[in-house]
């Protein structure tokens, strides 16, 4: 099963590896390896490299440094190789809009050299994947967003491909939509698929990925499982609290000192704690009466926002 | 390994499903098949274009300027045939010219802005090389298609006298890959600007079938016009076929003229084609 020289199941290995445009980089230096079987998520905001760092990895954009390697060969001198044992599920979709589904899998199966006959049977077996077997002779145009999107990855399995990159998967649909493409990567990750995610939705992240990294500016912030980055990153429980945009900032100095971390925002005052419920009873002990009050768990989001910053990007 | 679930018994693994060697080597081809596979949807588009456009031209200019012509000159044309067999090498060179010209530039426009359709083929083992090449097969496919219509339109019209004219096919069509080579180069270059087809329309395509020795011998115009038809692949193949076809008294020199400016432009056309491409589609 394995064929990487290297003898290990390292399916991407990059050091260093940077990308520049003219006077704008990119990527700037990162360093990562993707095991097999892995599910690994690139998680930043717009801008952040990670499309870039997508492409690099379809080998369809050349590496301005560092060193590149996909199943055992360089990204520079194997490109179609390596492209020809990946599947690569583009942010934007483009299917033909003039073939019918069945037509867009069958010609896309062609782009790899398979045969008639492998395809043939490898259609059926993904439009019941995709769950398109009601719509195999429906022209693109007439399929949902949902229905496209799946559509797309049901193409980018059609050479049953090592590693699936998916950019982006769920941007733009709705929550069913989304919840049942999850269950499709999910099944993909039992099979063993290596899959590589980039997403900014975290809840995504949390669902399907074994390990991820926070990029931001073109370096890794952060990197390590879903879990293990808020425990590093993040206290274990946030209270958000509301007094009234005026009193905000004023109420923050006097609890201050509950909360491991304060964040005070135009409308609300973040505290991270360990104890949500003890930490809000004091603060009410104090004869502070907020107007509304929330305890949760911390989350991905949390992390994120902490490494990447609140301000916007685009 | 992970466990592997019910439904993916059938699942080896791109490694072992597919044949590399066979998908790098055959890409262009590949590239070609789609392109066929969608043409197939308008092939009686294709086919109506095809039979119509001559008829038209042979009613308009054919009979009705040939018989003008005809009757001026004794019932014959310039170069002592008759006009409609004049006619005939450009009208077949204009038409391989006309259906290359739109299998490159519609589908590349489709491609790499519509509806990006190429970067989807890029994602696979195929490169932007194998996708020039691909599309440049369809075009001469294509422009073979419309020309051997177009010749069997004129041969009912009685417009060839002997077996040679079989040639003028040949040398429209390697006018309509030259041309093609240089239109797809020049999409590549301007695909970003917004009348681009509108105005090579109007300022290329016009221009070189009115300039281009296409109704009278490029002799009959100004000196200062005839450049037109110097730089003009379609002269260089209507000139070419009118040799191969009837005979046409040219100097032997002007002859391979001919034959080499159009082999060189395409080749070069194409290789720049292919630079544009990859440098468009590897950011």
């Amino acid at each position: 099963m394995n064929e990487t020289p290297t003898g290990t199941d390292a399916m991407i290995v990059a050091t260093g590896l940077r990308k520049t445009y003219d006077d704008f980089t990119a990527v700037d230096g990162i360093d990562f390896t993707v095991t097999r079987g892995e599910s690994f998520g690139l998680l930043g905001p717009n801008g952040a490299g990670k499309s870039t760092t997508m492409r690099m990895i379809a080998c369809t954009s050349q590496r301005t440094g560092g060193t590149l390697e996909i199943l055992g060969r360089d990204t520079d001198h194997h490109g179609p190789w390596i492209r020809a044992h990946l599947g690569v599920v583009p942010q934007q979709d483009n299917l033909d809009r003039e073939l019918t589904v069945t037509e867009n899998l069958y010609i896309y199966g062609r782009y790899f050299g398979l045969g008639k006959k492998f395809i043939n049977a490898k259609v059926e077996e993904l439009l019941e994947f995709a769950q398109l077997t009601e719509k195999r002779d429906a022209k693109v145009d007439s399929l949902s967003g949902g229905m496209k999107r799946r559509l797309t990855i049901a193409r980018a399995l059609i050479n049953e491909p090592e590693i699936l990159m998916l950019d982006e998967p769920t941007t733009g649909l709705d929550p069913q939509a989304r919840h049942i493409l999850w269950d499709r990567l999910f099944r993909l990750k039992e099979m063993g698929v290596t899959l590589i995610i980039t997403t900014h939705y975290m809840d995504e992240a949390e669902q399907l990925c074994d390990r991820l990294v926070v990029m931001d500016k073109g370096k890794f912030m952060a990197e390590g499982t879903p879990a293990g980055l808020i425990q590093q990153h993040c206290s274990r429980e946030v209270i958000e609290v509301r007094f009234g945009s005026e009193r905000n900032a004023e109420v923050a100095d006097q609890i201050r000192d509950l909360a491991v971390r304060l964040e005070i925002l135009p409308d609300r005052i973040l505290m991270y704690t360990d104890d949500g419920e003890r930490d809000l009873a004091r603060m009410v002990e104090r004869g502070l009466h907020p107007i509304t009050s929330l305890v949760r768990r911390s989350s991905l989001e949390d992390v994120f926002l902490r490494l990447t910053g609140r301000s916007l990007v685009d | 390994m992970t466990v592997v679930s019910e439904q993916s018994r059938t699942w080896q693994g791109a490694l072992k499903v597919v044949d590399s060697q066979r998908a790098i080597r055959f890409g262009w081809w590949y590239v070609a098949e789609y392109r066929l596979r969608n043409l197939m949807k308008w092939i009686s588009a294709v086919i109506a274009f095809g039979i119509g456009n001559p008829v038209l031209y042979l009613a308009s200019i054919g009979f009705g300027v040939g018989s003008l012509v005809n009757h001026h000159g004794n019932g014959l044309g310039p170069d002592g045939v008759p006009y409609l067999t004049f006619l005939a090498p450009a009208l077949l060179a204009t038409a391989a010219i006309q259906s290359t010209f739109e299998e490159v530039t519609f589908p590349t426009m489709h491609g790499l802005k519509w509806e990006n359709v190429y970067y989807a083929m890029t994602a696979t083992a195929v490169t932007p090389n194998q996708i020039a090449t691909g599309v440049m097969v369809v075009a001469f496919l294509r422009g073979l298609f419309t020309t051997i219509i177009y010749w069997v339109v004129l041969a009912i019209a009685g417009a060839f006298h002997s077996p040679t004219a079989l040639l003028a096919i040949p040398a429209g069509m390697i006018a309509g890959v030259s041309f093609a080579a240089v239109m797809l180069a020049l999409t590549l270059r301007f695909i970003d600007s917004q009348n681009f087809l509108a105005s090579i329309g109007r300022f290329v395509i016009t221009p070189l079938f009115m300039f281009s020795g296409t109704f009278f011998p490029l002799s009959a115009i100004p000196i200062w016009l005839r450049w037109i038809g110097w730089i003009s692949p379609l002269w260089h193949a209507t000139d070419l076929g009118r040799v191969l076809m009837y005979g046409r008294a040219v100097p032997g020199w002007l002859v391979a003229t001919h034959a080499i400016y159009l082999v060189v432009l395409g080749a070069v056309a194409f290789i720049i084609a292919q630079r544009q491409i990859t440098k468009k589609m590897t950011k």
